[in-house]
């Protein structure tokens, strides 16, 4: 098994595809515990719709570099669903639920209507939930996810204070005289970055498990802002690392064997947090 | 020249104003109670006066070289979120981000004026501590200390013993009132109008019998005896 291992990881696409995964899997679990604390995962998980949507237009297009269609078209839907969601709560939900049921049901439509190749059931799949293998990652598509994951990173850690104070309570960021309402914008257009990135790891459909999973973990055994996120990131490489690998062995699909990896350890952090609580108490 | 002055402030939402035809003014040093009864819009004056939302019509100035930064915030108890992580430490150094700018970090000077504000609230010793496990006396200091972090010069509060026991109550409002005599400027929502009247200098009475003035005025004009009657025995609203 080791030995199959070491000969995979001689031809440098593997290595890539690995660097990929690992920085796609730390941007996504950064922004976790703010997405899962202001009951913004709905909107992540329209936004994958919307992705889907844009991506099924891209791949009748047949533009060369299909991030760069789908990129633009989420962040623009980011920002305007914060926009409506700013407004009244209801509203807010209705048009995350709108769209994102829309551009799904218009991403397959077109897809039916306008095929590309011969095997239609296979695409919808790979956008639905991942490339069936990780070494189908084009060159292209690893240089512009390495670009974006490190941007995502950095700005997470420059405005990592500005983040928190705004999770924790916009109001009070307000009042003082900080323009939370900016801040706002920014999760929001770099929630719709990861959502586009971790799209090429595990597919429209399973990114909100790449987001949310680690920091739930991470909550479970962690008290403050600062050991959530950093153990968030720990579980979220150390899984992504360990599906890539067991999907190239087993052949498996590398995106829901991610998604397998971090339910499993949401469950031992679960499990471990009981246990400690109950040893304090 | 006042430190904060309102004049013909309407207050509401959306063009439907609650509060109309509103004047005052609050000079550096003093302490504001706002009393009246439920409904009668308090928070939602509050709100506005900190920017939170628009006016419906009139003016808030601010004056005395206060800027919009140099304020000190304690929101009605709004239970923190049950599952947020965050020690009280994080907490109170985020009252410091109105200081920041654009600078990505604390600063040294900034994380002192936090261990000194955790100190001056006798929440040193919880520093570490989450602030969901706490009782609902320490989540106030916690967040009292935050909001000392962002002001040197004036401090709204809105509801503040909100849910409290009496014996922590008390507490508070002699911090509260402590904090008064070393020269900060107080604005204070409060349901609890034998405390209030015990410590403040000015009162704003809203709703159906409105009245500005000093202390010593509204004990003589005698504007809050139907409160005193209405509320005395009442719980917490």
């Amino acid at each position: 098994m080791i030995e199959q291992l070491v000969l995979y990881l001689q031809y440098p696409f593997v290595r890539y595809a690995l660097i990929v995964g690992v920085l796609i899997a730390l941007c996504s679990s950064l922004l976790g515990v703010t997405l899962v604390l202001r009951r913004f995962s709905f909107i992540g998980d329209g936004l994958s719709h919307v992705a889907f949507g844009a991506m099924a237009i891209a791949t009748v297009l047949q533009l060369t570099n299909e991030m760069l269609f789908v990129l633009p078209v989420t962040v623009i839907s980011a920002i305007l669903l914060l926009r409506t969601g700013q407004n009244t709560k209801i509203k807010g939900d209705a048009a995350v639920a709108m769209i994102s049921v829309a551009s799904l049901a218009f991403g397959y439509l077109i897809m039916n209507l306008f095929p590309t190749s011969t095997n239609l059931s296979g695409d919808v799949c790979r956008t639905l939930f991942g490339s069936t293998s990780i070494l189908t990652l084009s060159g292209r598509t690893v240089v512009l996810c390495t670009v974006l994951s490190v941007a995502v990173i950095l700005l997470f850690l420059f405005f990592y204070n500005k983040i928190f104070a705004v999770t924790f309570d916009e109001d009070f960021v307000t009042a003082t005289g900080t323009r939370a309402g900016y801040y706002n914008l920014l999760i929001a257009i770099v929630i719709a970055v990861i959502i586009v990135l971790a799209m090429n790891l595990v597919g429209s459909l399973l990114i909100s498990a790449l987001v949310i999973f680690p920091a739930l973990s991470g909550m479970r055994l962690f008290h403050s802002f600062k050991s959530v996120t950093v153990f968030s990131a720990l579980v979220s490489v150390l899984c992504a690392l360990v599906g890539i690998l067991l999907s190239i062995l087993a052949g498996t699909p590398v995106g829901s064997t991610i998604v397998a990896v971090n339910a499993l350890a949401f469950l031992l952090c679960w499990a471990a947090g009981k246990i400690v609580g109950r040893a304090r108490a | 020249m006042a430190i904060l002055t309102v004049r013909d402030l309407a207050v509401g939402y959306a063009q439907h104003s609650v509060m109309e035809d509103l004047s005052f003014s609050v000079a550096a040093g003093d302490y504001l109670c706002i009393v009246g009864e439920n409904g009668s819009g308090k928070s939602t004056l509050m709100k506005t006066l900190l920017g939170l939302q628009k006016p419906v019509s009139g003016q808030i100035l601010l004056g005395d070289g206060l800027q919009k930064n140099e304020i000190g915030y304690l929101p009605q108890q709004t239970a923190i979120e049950k599952d947020f992580p965050a020690s009280v430490r994080e907490i109170v150094l985020s009252g410091c981000l109105s200081r920041c700018g654009l600078r990505p970090f604390y600063s040294r000077a900034e994380k002192k004026l936090a261990e000194e504000n955790m100190a001056r609230m006798g929440i040193s010793s919880l520093s570490r501590r989450c602030c969901r496990d706490l009782s609902g006396g320490q989540q106030q200091r916690v967040l009292l200390a935050r909001a000392l972090c962002a002001t040197g010069k004036i401090l709204f509060l809105d509801e503040p013993t909100a849910g409290l026991d009496p014996k922590v109550t008390a507490e508070l409002y002699e911090l509260i009132a402590s904090l008064n005599r070393d020269g900060l400027t107080i604005v204070m929502i409060s349901h609890d109008l034998a405390a209030a009247v015990r410590d403040c200098s000015h009162i704003l009475q809203v709703g159906t019998r409105r009245f500005f003035g000093s202390r010593e005025a509204y004990l003589q004009s005698g504007a809050g005896a139907f409160l005193f009657q209405g509320k005395r025995g009442g719980g917490p609203s």
